[in-house]
């Protein structure tokens, strides 16, 4: 397959940066996106040019380093797939295919495709722990928690915190990301110690990330490669009403 | 700030405030829809012209007309902060995006439908709540009461009015369309027993009530 690529290339944080056009020859419809990327960097290298740089770490899918709006979507047009996953089956040969950073002002540029995502790390900080130790393997009918709850909270704890959700949304707002950190703990009994506090601090540290409110578009529960469902959103909403009308905290 | 300031101008707090003064004003919609329907009555809007003398007059309705202004004044206050902040949280745009293919046309343009409806609103409070209520109508002859029945048959005899009214309609209902079932979410109102339910309603009282009121301005034009 020959390919031309538009992709955002940017020195470095305070650099302006600007889309440049590669064409790459010779990929196999078999490589995984980031191995096409792979193709053009050695080729840069070879021309002496600086590689472009991306996050990824596991290609497997389930670290969540792997970025990338391709063609308008993040992690391009395939659902429910991170781009390590994605295939260059997936592109017709001749097609151009453009490349961008998730755009958000909570995560800025570091270079290129790389942007600093650490503005979720904070949040998670913020409350997204259950602050007892884990002391001993208790007994595995000690503590009931019912099938559907599991389930729940199960996929809730899938969220690779990719930041997908973010550069999926008109408003780049993070609610996906926090409603599933939230609502996962929240749900089991292990959690409820900390469930008010956790709702109301995560919360306010998400708008002090500068991440936007939410529209209710759904976009970034489409575009979740782990599928992530907009109902952990609205459990969000609930825990955070009910938090702020009961805790402690003035 | 306390507790209660900070609650609502976080983000969540701030739409659930967009939640029920949305709320709020769907359901001043149908009250004017329904006392909107006596238009429809062929007496020479007798009816029409005695409810609106009420609806004018009334201590009531008095009070109820703040409340509106109110949930108006509100709804589009955070409206506006939450549009500010939103675009600050992308100072740059993606050259190529397809929103299409995640996300309704509605739900990403709520705010250039909201401010379709704000054009419509001041046309209409100028057009009939202010000669209504601030005076400037013509009584009916022998009663004490105003006639502003012949004030909408004159008004609506203008197809720019009525292209303006129905086009107006089409917004809100792309607005409604997105905004009811939206408004139960960021209540944290889900649940798969009852969120189908309210997404069809909220579909089906979208497009009957915009009917319902486009219906009036090609009724006077065409019937009348």
């Amino acid at each position: 397959m020959d390919l031309t690529l538009k992709v955002w290339r940017q020195k470095d944080k305070n650099s302006p940066g600007q889309m440049v056009t590669y064409p790459v020859k010779g990929i196999s419809p078999d490589m995984s996106f980031l191995e096409m990327m792979d193709v053009l960097n050695e080729d840069l290298l070879r021309k002496g040019e600086d590689p472009i740089a991306f996050d990824h770490d596991c290609r497997e899918g389930i670290c969540g380093m792997c970025s990338l709006y391709i063609n308008g979507r993040p992690h391009g047009p395939e659902r429910g797939t991170t781009t390590c996953q994605l295939h260059m089956r997936h592109f017709k040969d001749g097609d151009t295919i453009t490349i961008e950073p998730w755009r958000a002002a909570a995560f800025p540029v570091h270079k290129d495709l790389v942007v600093d995502r650490s503005a979720f790390e904070r949040i998670q900080q913020a409350g997204g722990y259950i602050s007892v130790n884990t002391g001993g393997v208790p007994d595995a009918n000690a503590i009931p928690i019912p099938k559907s709850i599991a389930d729940k909270a199960f996929d809730a704890a899938t969220c690779i915190g990719c930041g997908a959700c973010v550069a999926a949304c008109k408003n780049a707002s993070a609610m996906l990301f926090v409603s599933a950190k939230v609502s996962q703990l929240a749900m089991l009994p292990q959690g409820k110690a900390e469930r008010k506090t956790r709702v109301e601090n995560m919360v306010a540290q998400m708008d002090i990330e500068g991440f936007g409110a939410c529209s209710n578009t759904g976009a970034c529960a489409a575009e979740c490669p782990v599928g992530i469902s907009m109902e952990n959103i609205n459990m969000l909403r609930s825990e955070y009403l009910y938090a702020k009308a009961t805790s402690e905290n003035i | 700030m306390n507790w209660f300031t900070k609650t609502f101008s976080s983000t969540v707090g701030r739409k659930i405030v967009m939640s029920v003064t949305g709320l709020f004003l769907c359901s001043f919609l149908v009250v004017h829809l329904i006392g909107n329907l006596q238009l429809f009555r062929n007496d020479g809007g007798e009816a029409f012209n005695i409810y609106s003398d009420f609806m004018a007059h009334n201590g009531i309705i008095r009070f109820m007309e703040i409340i509106l202004v109110l949930g108006f004044l509100f709804h589009i206050y955070d409206a506006l902060v939450l549009t500010r902040r939103n675009k600050a949280a992308r100072p740059v745009s993606y050259a190529n995006s397809h929103p299409e293919e995640n996300s309704t046309w509605a739900s990403r343009n709520m705010g250039l439908l909201g401010t379709v409806i704000l054009v419509f609103l001041i046309v209409h409070l100028w057009n009939f709540f202010v000669p209504a209520r601030f005076g400037g109508l013509e009584a009916v002859p022998d009663k004490d009461y105003d006639n502003l029945y012949s004030e909408i048959v004159l008004a609506f005899k203008n197809p720019i009015y009525v292209a303006i009214y129905v086009i107006s309609m089409i917004a809100l209902a792309y607005h409604l369309i997105h905004g009811f079932q939206s408004a139960f979410q960021t209540l944290g109102l889900d649940h798969k027993k009852y969120t189908p339910f309210i997404q069809k309603f909220g579909v089906a009282f979208s497009i009957l009530i915009c009917l319902g009121f486009a219906s009036i301005p090609l009724y006077f034009f065409f019937f009348v």
